[in-house]
This record gives C-alpha cells, structure tokens and sequence, in this order.
C-alpha cells in the first residue's frame, strides 16, 4: 500500500473548497458582521467599520460594538415572524403542488418506451435555455386581467367576468409550480426509471392489480426521488424572490421579499443581514435532514 | 452424465402415456411473434399435473417466452392456452392461479424476507394472522426463520433465492413457473438446491414447470424435458428417453456428449443390420428403429459407450483402432480422445475405478475402441 500524500488530488479536491470558501463563505462572514451592526446614515450605511489600520486595540473595540440587537428586533416586530410562516406556507403548499403535477409527468416519462425518453427528458428541460426572469415575466402576459388566459377563456364564453389571479398568491403558486417543476421531475424520473420491471410483473403474479402495484411497490420505491424533487423545490421556494415581487401582490408576504424591502427601500442593511441569515439557519434544517436521507438512502443501496 | 437419471426408482408416472388424463395445462397452437421473429412456433404440448416439466434449450429458443405467455406477462399471437380446459389467454395475471419464480428472483427490496412472502396473501385480502402463520410456515419450510426481518440486500444468494421459492409457494398455486431458478447459485449449492426442489415438489404434490438451460438440472429434476429449438419443441419425453434415444442430432448433441458417424446401410442380416462409413469399417448395429437398404444415417454415440483397451477386444463387438491424442482426466471420470486412421477423432469416457499411476493408457498409445451393437443410435436429419 501507497501512503504517501497524494498531492493530484488535493489540488482537484481544494479548487472546489477555494471557491466556495472565497464566494460564500467570506461573503457570509461580512453578512454576518454586518448583522450585527447598527444602521447610520453614512456610506456604507452602518456602524462601526472596522480599520485594522490601528491594530489589536481597535478590533477588540470593534468587536464590542458589535450586539444582537437587530435578531431581537426580528422576534419583537411581527412583520418578520409573519414573513417566515407566509414564506414557509407558500413553499410547503407549491411543493405539493409540484409534487401533484410532476409525479404523473415523471411517471409516465418512464414508462414511455425508451426510445422517447430522451426526447421528453429534453423537453423537460429546454424551458432552461431562456432567463428564468423572462419566464416569469411571460407569465404576466397571461395571468393579467386582459391577458392570454383570460381573453381565451372570454372567446370561448366559459367565463364572462375575467378571472382575478394576478398580484395573488395563487400567481406566486403557479410561477412557483411551473419554474421548479424541473428539479422535481428530474430527480423523481431518474428514480422511476431505474426500477426493475420485473418487480411489476412479481407483484401481478402473486395477485396485485396495477393500482395496487403501483401504492405498494412503485411510490414507496420512488420515496427517495420525492424527497430530493420536494427539497429542490421548497429550499428555493423558501427564499424565492422574483416570482412573488412580479406575480404576487401587496398580500403576499414573504421573506424574500421583506429583505428586499429592508435592504433597497429602508436601506436597513444590518436588519435586511440579520433577516437573511436567519433564513439561512431556519434552512439548515431542512438541508441537513436531506443529506440524512440521501446518506441513509446510499447506505441502503450498498 | 455416465448415470442413467432418477425415473427408475420412482413408481412409474406417465401420466402423458394415459390416454384418460385430462392434462392441467395445454399449449393448442400457440405461435407468438415479436415483429418477424418468431419465438415460439405453432406449438401443441399437455402438461399434466404433479409433473415437473422442463424446457430446455439455447437462450432465444422460446423457453422463456412460453413460460411468461403461461404466467400472462405475454399474449400469444395465436393458438390458445388451456388450464383444465379453460382458455386463459384473456385473464390477466393478477387473477391467474400460477406463480412464478424469476430467474432474477425479483424480491421486493423495500420489504423485509417475512412481507416478500407474505405479498401475495396479503393481496386476496387474509387476515394478519392467516398470513403471519403461513408466512412462518414459509419461513419454517425454506429454514429461514432467523431472516424474517431482513430486507433483501443483508442476504446472501442463497439465501435470496429461497426467499424468491417461498414466496412464489405461500398460495400454494396449482402450477408453479421456475425460470432458471438455479442460475445464480454455485454448483454445489444449485446440486443441493435441486434435490430439496424435487422433494418439495413431490411431497406438496404441486406441478412445476421449469425453464433452463442446464441440461444436467433438466435431466435431474424432470419428469419429462422437451428439448426446444428456434420456437419448437424438437423432443418431449422422460430424462432418460431423451438420453438414451434422442429423435435427431440437435437433441444428440444438446444433452451430453455425443460422437457422430455419418455411414451407409448395406444390409439387413437377421436382427442386426450391416452398415458402413465411407473411411472406416463397417459395424454392426441392433436397433428398433426401421432402416431401409442403401440409406444414409448418422449413428450417435454416447462417450461412455465406449471401451477403450490396449488388447484387441473380443469379437461380439464393434471396434476401431486409433492413437491416444489427449486424455482429459476429471477425477471420477478420464475423457479419451482417441484419433482414426481415417483423421476423425473420437470421444471415449472411461470411469476411473483404479488409481491414475495404475493405468496403463497413455498419449500416442494405439488402442482399441470398441462398443457394442446396441450402444450405437441411428439418426435421420
């Protein structure tokens, strides 16, 4: 046996590390930092700065001006409380939802003969090649009052008044719905498809019909690709900003959207920090049970 | 493969040779086409029940496919499917009385060995303790009650392989479908394995259909085999008819070793018949099979028909003289491949009832190989 250091693969594993750690993990530290500050009118519009100019004395006096003051205003003010579980309602609700559109797509992607797969795969992500800002954005052009929906509805004489769902949540659900349909189907597919037929036809032989089949032995062999496809899409939908600021209205609340607020429109750096990296603990939660299962999931199939 | 198989200590079962038996299955011109190919070709079998019936042949002969148009995974094309007299082409698997055993075993990986055999009974709707106690005698008759609660993947082969049986035997089906059942097991274990088959099959009186491409398991465990090629069945009858007297080459060929002789009937002298090959002598031949004056035949010859001696052998015998070319020693038993004047090499199998250092014959040796009249079967093509 070789032990001697292998230098090749540090290299290759610590350009990934390097990166993360110069494009997160420092960005993170000074929003972190800057939580903790004050808001002042000045530019950068908070106090204190730190000058190293001056050496250890000045950082040990920095360092205690620094308070939590800003994350005990988040409990105290129940706008951000009130953000968090709007937030947290509208990405459990369009998971679902996603979750009801995409397992009958994914489904019956795998099941197609396998000579059509990779074109519906294709299909299921060509919507990528345009800016998922453009894509939303498209999805005013036909939710609006006089838009493409409504008119067709109106032309066809199903509906005589035109359909208010623009500036709702039911908008952000499906901007929502339709943007991480995706990462849903993708994850879910891959799982599907590797199934073994024969477990199938094992099923009908000892006396299942396909619905009972399928409730017993495909959905719970699929669970693992539920679970990656849901997490893909509630992480994100968490912190989603885009879709409720052009979709949704004044009603729809979300922290997305509360940060921006506090960032851009009050110029509150520090709280619109603290907001941000609250968002990040409430999601490390979620993250890390994930990583559990996949974990779980590997230890299984070994 | 010198031992004749296991029929004779047995009573005799034929109950193919009654015409009074109502068969269990049968096939009535069933062809079944995928596109242009034909996998299995206007074929016509009765399989009667408490048989233990195998297809045996090359992978592609359509052994596979008849047993998955039997469990209803396939629909013939044409020709139907009787199960005591019923056509059941059109019943969907799911509510026909025949389990199948899959070559991959195809155990549910989600559930533990007690809910894989339990599966089917949970699906006619039995109550939780009818199936925890036929479960247990699942369990009981394959010995693996310590495994109940594992999944799949913490078993072995083995152990796998007998969940798979258990399973496919918890509702006692009328017909059971093994499809290369043995496949994945070592050769001692597979040897045990069909053993422990066969007695499971003769003591719940059940009848197993069985798909294989192992002639020594087929010759093991059948009742009959019906020896398949390119969608038909070329020869059904017991192990030791299909040994003994195969109907062409390809059944010849396919089951055991065989010589061939491509020769001439001269002519017929009293009970034995004179015939001769265009290189060598002529021999001669006793069989129940008519041959006409002047035909050409292949006579095939088992390996272990054959004597092979230094001294000239007595003269109530057929007999060639050749060189010792290459002996291939397989401990019970030595291979001699013995080569003619004439250049054709002959197949000879000896038993080894004396010690290696003790024989006499050795490479480049002459030698007689001799075999009696009747050891010889005549083939047309």
């Amino acid at each position: 046996m070789n032990h001697s250091f292998n230098w090749g693969r540090f290299w290759l594993i610590s350009i990934p590390f390097i990166w993360l750690l110069v494009f997160f993990l420092l960005p993170f530290i000074i929003v972190v930092k800057m939580s903790l500050s004050d808001m002042a009118n000045a530019m950068p519009p908070y106090v204190p700065t730190l000058d190293l100019t001056q050496g250890w004395s000045s950082l040990m006096e920095y360092l205690k001006q620094l308070d939590f003051e800003n994350y005990s205003f988040l409990m105290d003010d129940e706008l951000y409380v009130l953000s968090y579980l709007s937030s947290l309602k509208i990405a459990l609700i369009s998971t679902f939802l996603t979750l009801l559109v995409g397992y009958p797509l994914a489904y019956g992607m795998a099941k197609m003969p396998e000579k059509w797969r990779p074109i519906l795969l294709m299909m299921v992500i060509l919507p990528f090649w345009t800016s998922f800002l453009i894509r939303v954005y498209s999805w005013i052009g036909i939710l609006k009052g006089d838009g493409l929906l409504n008119s067709t509805l109106m032309a066809l004489g199903l509906i005589n008044e035109p359909l208010v769902i623009m500036n709702t949540t039911t908008a952000v659900y499906i901007g929502i719905v339709y943007s991480y349909l995706p990462f849903l189907v993708l994850p879910l597919y891959a799982t599907l498809e590797k199934i073994d037929h024969s477990l199938l036809e094992a099923a009908a032989d000892l006396g299942a019909s396909p619905m009972k089949a399928f409730w017993q032995i495909t959905f719970p062999m699929s669970l693992p690709g539920v679970v990656a496809g849901a997490f893909l899409v509630f992480i994100p939908a968490m912190g989603e900003f885009v879709i409720p600021d052009l979709l949704g209205g004044s009603e729809t609340l979300m922290i997305g959207k509360t940060l921006w607020e506090e960032f851009f429109g009050n110029r509150d750096w520090p709280l619109a920090s603290a907001v941000a990296v609250a968002l990040l603990l409430l999601l490390v939660i979620p993250i890390l049970f994930f990583q559990r299962m996949q974990e779980k999931q590997q230890e299984a199939n070994s | 493969m010198a031992d004749t198989p296991t029929s004779e200590p047995r009573k005799v079962f034929a109950p193919w040779l009654d015409p009074n038996q109502k068969p269990l299955v049968r096939f009535e011109n069933v062809t079944k086409k995928y596109g242009d190919y034909t996998a299995v070709d206007n074929l016509t079998i009765d399989i009667f029940e408490r048989e233990f019936f195998a297809l045996l042949g090359p992978s592609g002969c359509g052994k596979t496919t008849l047993l998955r148009m039997l469990a209803g995974f396939e629909q013939p094309t044409s020709g139907r499917i009787l199960m005591n007299g019923e056509d059941i082409s059109k019943i969907p698997p799911n509510k026909r009385p025949i389990n199948m055993m899959f070559q991959s075993y195809a155990l549910f990986p989600h559930m533990t060995v007690a809910q894989n055999i339990g599966f089917g009974l949970k699906q006619e709707g039995k109550s939780k303790a009818e199936i925890d106690k036929r479960v247990d005698e699942m369990l009981k008759l394959v010995q693996l009650e310590p495994f109940a609660k594992r999944k799949p993947h913490q078993l072995s082969g083995g152990q796998r392989q007998r969940v798979a049986l258990a399973r496919s035997l918890a509702k006692s089906p009328k017909l059971l479908l093994l499809d290369e059942p043995l496949g994945a097991l070592d050769k001692k274990l597979r040897e045990k394995t069909q053993f422990e088959l066969m007695s499971l099959q003769e003591n719940l009186g059940l009848t197993f259909m069985i798909v294989t491409h192992d002639q020594e398991e087929a010759m093991t465990v059948s009742s009959r085999i019906a020896v398949m090629d390119k969608g038909i069945m070329v020869q059904v009858d017991t192990p030791a008819e299909i040994y003994e007297a195969p109907n062409s080459r390809y059944v010849a060929d396919f089951i055991g070793d065989v010589n061939f002789m491509e020769v001439e009937v001269l002519r017929h002298e009293g009970a034995q018949i004179i015939v001769k090959s265009a290189t060598l002598n002529e021999f001669k031949l006793e069989t129940d099979s008519d041959l006409k004056d002047g035909e050409k035949v292949w006579l095939a010859i088992r390996p272990e028909k054959f004597i092979v001696s230094k001294e000239k052998p007595s003269d109530d015998q057929n007999m060639v003289q050749g060189k010792v070319w290459d002996i291939a020693y397989s401990g019970d038993t030595s291979t001699y491949h013995v080569r003619l004047e004439d250049g054709t090499t002959l197949k000879a199998q000896m038993a080894n009832r004396r010690r290696v250092r003790n024989r006499d014959i050795t490479w480049e040796d002459p030698v007689w190989v001799a075999w009696s009249y009747r050891a010889a079967v005549p083939l047309r093509n």
